[in-house]
């Protein structure tokens, strides 16, 4: 094929990737690339959003930013989250899914998981079928502050008192960061197991007749075989970690609450949007929150960088 | 033969052209920042022009008969029955030609705000609801329509009385807006606000309910006594029932004059000592609460009020049509003013915070603005007024309208309240809708106080730095009352 010219086989190639990708990518730019743009192009504005009418303020939204105190309260919490959510699922998920998958020992010649596994497979993935705000609604019930709440009902029967979970200012947080690991675990639990069903058995069970026990089959041999998948669920767990708006509106005392303590970007978001209405603020705040993600993203892919072990 | 350009006649090329337009249109005005292109004269309902009919006494706003009308209805305590099944019935009879679209939703807010943007808007709104609609913002954007010509025009009954003349004094006060202040809102719900408690458990237990705040104390010793929470509310969403038995309390040890000041932002009003000892007489009584209540929602609260757990709970007069499927039998709402604080109070223990509540607005650019007019006009006849208070066991705006009526309890002892309180009426508070940002600290703050977090003095004193804060916020757009 002499370049420059398009032979007929060229066209037919060109015109199928093309028409196939057509789509797709008009979907991405008007349905993400657009509004994403004129996010930024808000956060420059006074916007209030129920008038075509407003005012290039340049960067006043963003130095305001910087002065808002629930903003930062927003944005600690988001912090916290960061630090404590993935690593609670992401142990806890590793934990069941070697049980599930190896734990449970030899038999026929084989290693296999704790009596039960694919039943608990099963439970383990509930969480993840229900609508976010259903796990919400759940844990309403759950965690209701009263005697007659469920958890507060079976702490009851060793005589403790009632619990404040999302009442108590210190404890609010820690309590919403729970739901979003009794959430999460189900998903990395399959995903792990999936991992570990990737390796090819000969592995393990050689190092189990050079008489590995399984604390040394999981972190010597298991770990650093499924590190990929687990860098990838950190990142999965991580960008959650930015979300948390539908359990916060719907757990929280007065929708983020109480003082503070556990507001979420997103829930200010929608407080600046729809409450205040400050569409610029809103704006701002939304594009400070992409910046956050992805300078995680980058973060993560950067310091979790490993060789990656053929097998 | 083919049809080339030039055997478009001229009469198709506007047509064509016509047809793109319409077409570029929405999509533009569905793009957030699509331009300033919307900005169309509104319709002006005081000069009608296209309707053609003039004005008479039966259609004073010069509605099209055929126009259809849409009509969008906050579906919540007050459910939209009485819409669906008596004022647009009402506005149908009025014009049998007109079809009605009617939407009842509860997230007014959300699903309207876009079509603010947009321009293609409802004619009614009833904007209500914890998520309703930002009214300054809207008047601000020019997006509401002056409803003077509403209150001049003939009432539906009386053609020789104006509407203004068939509603209590102070329902077009209630509704101003913008600068300067013009009334936007129509208030359609009187709505006392009080405690209410009930009268068969105070009966069968030998209470009465307190008068002053020393009285509610020892009242409160007694109620504990017998494991009955004294006063409760629910923390989680509904802490602004709590915020207004405050500012009732601060209004009638300082007179109305302190609420005012809330709301025109005047220097150090929150640090007055009347809004200071009206949170702190609060603050002793939320002492006797179940903490888990900071935890609840409202319908939980009031349900356990209807089961006998909780003696006060406040609220406004809409509670006992709220709570009628949970109240069981032998329960019976009543409701009191709130106790006075000290024996020096401006307002007597009589006075009550009582208002017009539950704004219906036309939006200016909607299309049938002037059948926006009638309908609401039709909702103030006392056709429509009696059906609503059946519908809904509440009253409204229009006088007379219960006449024939039998009132259920709890109606009953708010129109006994309303006769005691004659004219010591507390006012309402314009800062709820005015300054979001401040209502929101005023409702966390006040669980804050309430449930033992901060003190009096540090409420008075963080709403204060709330309040100076949205003063100095000049993208934050002031009003002021005077009334």
């Amino acid at each position: 094929m002499r370049r420059g010219r398009l032979t007929p086989g060229a066209v037919r190639k060109w015109g199928f990737i093309v028409s196939f990708l057509a789509a797709p990518l008009a979907i991405y730019i008007v349905f993400f690339v657009s509004p994403n743009l004129q996010a930024l192009q808000l956060a420059l504005t006074n916007s209030r959003g129920i008038s075509p009418d407003f005012q290039y303020v340049g960067f006043e939204n963003f130095t305001r930013l910087f002065g808002d105190e629930v903003f930062w309260a927003a944005v600690r919490h988001h912090g916290l989250i960061l630090l404590v959510m993935p690593l609670v699922t992401i142990v806890i998920a590793l934990f069941f899914s070697f049980l599930l998958n190896l734990g449970g020992g030899q038999r026929n010649g084989q290693l296999a998981g704790v009596w039960g596994s694919s039943f608990y497979k099963v439970v383990f993935f509930f969480p993840q079928v229900l609508a976010v705000v259903i796990v919400g609604v759940l844990f309403q019930a759950v965690l209701n502050p009263q005697k007659s709440g469920i958890l507060n009902s079976v702490l009851g029967w060793f005589g403790v008192d009632p619990v404040g979970w999302l009442i108590k200012p210190d404890l609010a947080l820690w309590t919403i960061i729970g739901v979003m690991v009794w959430q999460g675990v189900g998903f990395y639990v399959v995903l792990f197991s999936a991992g570990m069903a990737g390796v090819p058995k000969e592995i393990f069970e050689a190092a189990a007749l050079d008489g590995a026990n399984r604390f040394t089959l999981f972190f010597k041999i298991t770990l650093p075989l499924v590190w990929n998948t687990v860098q990838v669920g950190w990142v999965y767990l991580g960008i959650a970690a930015f979300d948390a708006f539908a359990l916060v509106q719907v757990l929280s005392i007065d929708r983020g609450g109480p003082d503070n303590a556990t507001t979420v970007l997103p829930l200010e978001i929608f407080r600046q949007t729809f409450t205040y209405y400050r569409f610029g603020y809103a704006s701002a705040m939304g594009v400070a929150l992409v910046f956050l993600v992805l300078t995680f993203a980058a973060l993560t892919m950067r310091v979790t960088r490993r060789e990656r072990i053929e097998y | 033969m083919t049809i080339t350009p030039r055997d478009i006649t001229r009469r198709q090329l506007l047509a064509r052209v016509g047809l793109t337009a319409l077409v570029a249109g929405p999509f533009l005005s569905a793009c957030a920042t699509g331009g300033g292109g919307s900005q169309e004269a509104a319709p002006s309902a005081a000069a009608p022009s296209a309707g053609g009919a003039s004005a008479s006494a039966n259609n004073p706003f010069n509605v099209k008969a055929d126009a259809p009308l849409e009509v969008v209805i906050f579906k919540g305590g007050y459910s939209d029955e009485y819409a669906t099944q008596s004022h647009e019935p009402l506005y149908k009879k009025a014009f049998p030609g007109a079809t009605i679209k009617h939407q009842g939703i509860q997230t007014i807010g959300q699903t309207l705000t876009p079509r603010f943007a947009g321009g293609d808007v409802p004619d009614v709104v009833n904007n209500s609801g914890t998520d309703n609609l930002d009214g300054g913002a809207l008047i601000n954007a020019g997006q509401l329509l002056d409803l003077t010509p509403l209150f001049e025009a003939p009432s539906v009954d009386d053609p020789s009385k104006k509407v203004k003349d068939v509603i209590v004094p102070g329902t077009i006060e209630s509704g101003l807006g913008g600068d300067p202040a013009k009334p936007y809102t129509l208030n359609y719900v009187y709505t006392a606000y009080g405690l209410w408690y009930d009268a068969k458990l105070f009966e069968k237990e030998g209470w009465t309910p307190p008068k002053t705040f020393d009285e509610f104390k020892t009242f409160a010793e007694a109620a504990k006594a017998k494991n009955i929470v004294p006063f409760g509310y629910a923390g989680k969403n509904a802490s602004y029932y709590a915020y207004w038995m405050i500012l009732i309390s601060a209004a009638k040890i300082g007179g109305n004059k302190i609420l005012l000041d809330i709301d025109n932002l005047a220097d150090n009003a929150w640090n007055n000592d009347a809004v200071k000892q009206a949170a702190a007489a609060w603050a002793e009584i939320g002492k006797f609460m179940d903490p888990a209540y900071e935890g609840l929602i409202h319908t939980e609260v009031q349900t356990q009020q209807n089961q006998g757990k909780i003696a006060f709970y406040p609220s406004g007069s809409w509670l006992e049509a709220e709570q009628a499927k949970d109240t069981p039998e032998g329960f019976e709402y009543a409701m009191v003013p709130t106790p006075s604080v000290t024996a020096a109070d401006q307002m007597p223990y009589e006075a009550i915070r009582a208002a017009a509540a539950e704004g219906f607005i036309v939006p200016s650019k909607a299309k049938n603005a002037a059948g926006g007019l009638e309908y609401l006009r039709q909702m103030l006849s006392k056709q429509g007024a009696r059906d609503f208070t059946e519908k809904t066991k509440s009253l409204t705006v229009v006088i007379g309208a219960t006449e024939g009526l039998t009132l259920s309890p709890g109606l009953t002892s708010v129109a006994a309240a309303q006769t005691a309180a004659g004219t010591n009426v507390v006012t309402f508070s314009s800062f709820e809708g005015w300054y979001k940002e401040l209502e929101t600290e005023l409702r966390k703050q006040t669980n804050a106080l309430m449930f033992g977090r901060i003190s009096a003095e540090e409420f008075a004193t963080k709403m204060q730095e709330a309040a100076d804060k949205t003063k100095a916020d000049s993208s934050i757009v002031k009003q002021t009352r005077n009334v």
